[in-house]
Parts: structure tokens; C-alpha cells; sequence
């Protein structure tokens, strides 16, 4: 059974003139437990709020969500999700350390387990040392990571991460994008990304779908075979790593030509 | 305002050359001495109306009634700032109500108070509420509306009830604003109390001062006044404390120093 099962998704918002749009528009998949998948497609092509759905923060005009085959209404238990901004997302009240302990308060551990256990997480996320730090001390990228720990902190089975490393400079995306290779193949949570840049989609997934212009629809499902651990250089060197790149782009410009 | 920490000398030498006006001013008229005694003269009486204890029921009379109606503001203004802030509707019922009343010189209140609780503690303590309600409640308001939706759904995704999201988020986000209701509150509440007691008391310190003013004593009345000066200096003082320990984390985001 798969751990996440969209069926026949969408979503349209009545705007301020009364007309709809259509944001999400049919959009059936599934996700194995363990496994690493992206949707990647073209800003404003409604993969935020494709993730709000999935995350249970909206509630979808029309289809079902089930998690391990159970159908939710508002957020699971056992899913969380990270968001693009971090920085307001994060606790500016609570330190390092504080803000990794919500995540495990948030799961009902005891304040003493927690402690261990958030210090684990902290150094798992390459943020040792910073423990007393408060977030607005840190780099985006270092903010993104608690924030990373902090989902973690929750052990959810299923992590969405809604264009988590967006707002990031070239070379701390890169860095993050192999932190979060490391935890998955370490912790196994299954990991649902969305991304508007293909090949980070290319190198960190398992799977990718590509989603049309609004109303999204998934247009292409791609099976990536690369071994891992991947690596930035021999990985992305592949030729076939850009014959895939090559065929994502081509199928998302020849979408938007059609418009 | 000078740097934190730093010894203010031309403001001590400002201040000590007023005292040192004052006190050769009034002394070189006895016409004057009548209505403005010299500061020595006043010193001696404040020493003597503590060592005697005379002034002291006066004092602690006026501190209960400051932090009854002080606390009980904070309490009922924060709460209701919360809901206010969160149900749009229930503000925008009150909305007009609250815009009407706040800007209304909150000692006009008093000959209704009066009317309603007769000349006693109560009717001191209600003015008091009432007129430091006003700014905590404007401000706690704001500071929920402001609160980022990212914030809310974080605390959604981690499964908060209604409860811990209250306690864990709404709160510390909006804490930056209910402190500067509070701050400001703090003075008004002062002024309250001592008018209060002026019009309508027969303890405290509001009191002591118009009594001594009426039985000719003008010395007793300017220790009056230095009292009530230096309570206003204290608690304030007192508030910058807990303030900074509390906010620590908001001092530090780069926001101005506030006093």
C-alpha cells in the first residue's frame, strides 16, 4: 500500500470578480513509503498550493487525500511540512535547540528524551555549536536547516518540502540539497519535494512529475536511476542527466508556448 | 537618550544645576518660599514623612491600586486583544466602538465612576482598568492581525490545538506589541490612580499630596510629588528589566532600543 495516495485532486478559488480559477487541476499519484519524489513545473503553476492540499492547510475543491490508505480532512499526524520561508517560519522567540524541541514537544516526547534527542538532530543537520543561537543569528541556509531539523524533530512519516531551498544562494543549495540526501538515506522518511529547478529535482529524486501551467496537471512521470549516493559533480556530469534535464525543460517551455 | 550603561555626566550636571536653582531661587524671596520651599527643606520633610512612617500607608495604598488595576488591564486586555485579533468579525463589530472610546481623555471616566461605585477603592481601581486598558488592547490586537500566515500554518502542520497554538505561538509572536501596550499602559495607569485619588480618595498618595496642599503644608506636598516622581521612575525602571529579560530575543533582530 503506498504511504501517500492523492486521487483526482484540484482546487479553484472564487477570485474578488466571482469568477474561478482553477489553480490545481486533476492530479492523481502515489508515493511509496521510503521514496524520494519531486514535482517540478513552472512558477505559479500551483505547486505551493498543490502542497498546502496534501499538507491538509487547504481543503481541496474536489478529490481525496489518503494517507497509508486512510483519508484525511486537515493536517495528518504523521506528515509535516516545510516551507519556503523560513524565516518566517522559524521561532524568533525560541533558540536553536528551542525551536528542534518543539518539533519533539509537538510529538508528545518528554522534555528530557527531547533534549538528547534534539541535540542529535542539531548535530544530523550540521548545526553543532549552535545550539543557543537564536534563528535571525544564522544564514539562510543554517535557518533552512533548523527548520529541517525541526520537521524532523516531529519523525513524520512523510516530509514535504515546498521549494525549501528557493530563496538560497547557488552553493548553500547545493550544500543543503546533499545534507538532505544524507538524512533521508538516514532516517528513511519518505520525502515529497516540489521545486521549480529541474535538475535539483533530477538529482534528488527517485521519481519526478512534471506539472503543466495552472490549472496543473501532471504531464510526464520520470523514473531517475542514478546511483546513490549521488554526488554534485559525477552525478549532474552525467550526459544523461542533461538528456533528462533537456526533456523536462522541452515539455514545461513547449507547455507554455501553447498559452 | 544616552548609550546604554553609559554615566549620562552632562545630564547629572543639568539636573544638579536645577536643584541648585531651585534652591538659591527660593531662597532669596520669602514671598516665593511660601508657595515653592527650598529643595533642602524639602528633602527634610520627605525624610521625615518616611522615618515617621507617616507617608508610608499612603505609598503601599497607592502601589495595590496601581497593580490591581495595572495587572487586571493587562489580563482582560490581552485576552480580549486575542480574540479580536484572531475573529476578524468580533473586531469589526467592535471596531467603531473601541476607535470611539480610546481617544476619550480616560480621566472624563471618573464622575461615572463615581456616580456608579461611589468614592472608594473600587471606583479607583475600575478608572485605572479602564484607562489602561485601552493601549494594551489596541496593540495586542494589531500584534495577532500581524502575525504571519506561515507562522499559523507551521503550527498547524505540527498539530497544534487551539490550546498550545494560543501558548506556543500567538502569544510570543505577538508578545512585541502587547509589551509596548503594556509599556505604555504603565504610565497612564499611574496618572490614573494619583488623579483618582485627588478627586475622590481618602488614602494614597493622590490624596496626600492635595490634602497637604489644603492644609498649607507645601513642603509636605513637594515630597509628595518626589514620591509619586520616583514610584513612576522605579516602575518603569522595573519594566525595562523584565522587559529586556524577556525580550531578549526581539532586542537582538535589530529592532531599536526602546525606553
Amino acid at each position: 500500500m503506498p504511504i501517500l495516495e492523492v486521487q483526482r485532486l484540484s482546487k479553484s478559488y472564487r477570485q474578488m470578480g466571482g469568477e474561478t480559477t482553477v489553480a490545481v487541476g486533476n492530479i492523481s499519484c502515489q508515493v511509496e513509503a521510503g521514496e524520494f519524489v519531486s514535482f517540478v513545473g513552472p512558477s505559479g503553476c500551483g505547486k505551493t498550493t498543490l502542497l498546502m492540499s496534501i499538507a491538509g492547510l487547504i481543503a481541496p475543491t474536489e478529490g481525496k487525500i489518503l494517507v497509508k490508505g486512510q483519508e484525511v480532512s486537515g493536517p495528518p499526524a504523521n506528515l509535516v511540512l516545510v516551507f519556503q520561508e523560513f524565516n518566517k517560519s522559524l521561532f524568533a522567540w525560541r533558540s536553536v535547540l528551542g525551536n528542534v524541541l518543539f518539533g519533539l514537544d509537538a510529538r508528545g516526547k518528554k522534555r528530557r528524551e527531547a533534549e538528547g534527542k534534539a541535540k542529535v538532530l542539531i548535530e544530523l543537520v550540521g548545526l553543532k555549536g549552535f545550539e543557543k543561537h537564536y534563528p535571525w543569528e544564522l544564514s539562510g541556509g543554517m535557518q533552512q536547516r533548523v527548520a529541517i531539523a525541526r520537521a524532523l524533530a516531529y519523525e513524520p512519516e512523510v516530509l514535504l518540502m515546498d521549494e525549501p531551498f528557493g530563496s538560497l544562494d547557488a552553493l548553500t543549495r547545493l550544500e543543503l540539497e546533499d545534507a538532505l540526501l544524507r538524512l533521508w538515506e538516514e532516517l528513511g522518511t519518505t520525502i515529497l519535494f516540489i521545486t521549480h529547478d529541474i535538475e535539483e529535482a533530477i538529482y534528488l529524486s527517485d521519481r519526478i512529475w512534471v506539472l503543466s501551467r495552472r490549472p496543473s496537471e501532471i504531464i510526464e512521470e520520470l523514473r531517475i536511476e542514478f546511483p546513490r549516493p549521488r554526488n554534485q559533480v559525477t552525478t549532474r556530469g552525467q550526459g544523461r542527466f542533461m538528456e533528462i534535464r533537456n526533456q523536462i525543460y522541452k515539455q514545461i517551455s513547449n507547455e507554455s508556448r501553447h498559452e | 537618550m544616552s548609550r546604554a550603561g553609559q554615566f549620562n555626566k552632562t545630564g547629572w550636571l543639568v539636573f544638579g544645576l536645577f536643584l541648585l536653582i531651585w534652591e538659591c531661587g527660593s531662597r532669596s524671596s520669602a514671598n516665593l518660599q511660601l508657595y515653592i520651599p527650598p529643595i533642602s527643606q524639602i528633602i527634610g520633610a520627605l525624610s521625615e514623612l518616611i522615618f515617621s512612617g507617616l507617608v508610608t500607608t499612603h505609598l503601599l495604598t497607592t502601589v495595590r491600586r496601581f497593580l490591581e488595576g495595572y495587572l487586571l488591564a493587562a489580563v482582560i486586555a490581552v485576552s480580549a486583544g486575542v480574540a479580536l485579533g484572531y475573529f476578524r468579525f468580533a473586531h469589526s463589530l467592535l471596531e467603531m466602538l473601541i476607535e470611539f472610546l480610546r481617544p476619550m481623555p480616560s480621566v472624563a471616566i471618573i464622575p461615572v465612576a463615581i456616580l456608579l461605585l461611589g468614592i472608594g477603592d473600587s471606583m479607583i481601581v475600575a478608572v485605572t482598568v479602564y484607562a489602561s486598558l485601552w493601549p494594551i488592547l489596541v496593540n495586542t490586537i494589531d500584534g495577532v492581525r500581524r502575525i504571519e500566515q506561515t507562522l499559523i500554518d507551521t503550527g498547524r502542520t505540527f498539530g497544534l490545538g487551539r490550546r498550545r497554538m494560543l501558548w506556543q505561538i500567538v502569544l510570543p509572536a505577538a508578545s512585541p506589541y502587547i509589551v509596548t501596550g503594556l509599556r505604555i499602559s504603565l504610565s497612564i495607569a499611574l496618572i490614573l490612580v494619583t488623579t483618582a485619588e485627588m478627586v475622590a480618595g481618602s488614602k494614597g498618595l493622590g490624596f496626600f499630596i492635595l490634602d497637604e496642599e489644603r492644609s498649607l503644608h507645601s513642603s509636605n506636598m513637594y515630597a509628595g510629588i518626589i514620591l509619586v516622581a520616583v514610584l513612576g521612575y522605579a516602575l518603569n525602571h522595573l519594566f525595562i528589566a523584565l522587559e529586556r529579560q524577556a525580550m531578549q530575543w526581539h532586542r537582538g533582530m535589530g529592532v531599536r532600543e526602546t525606553v
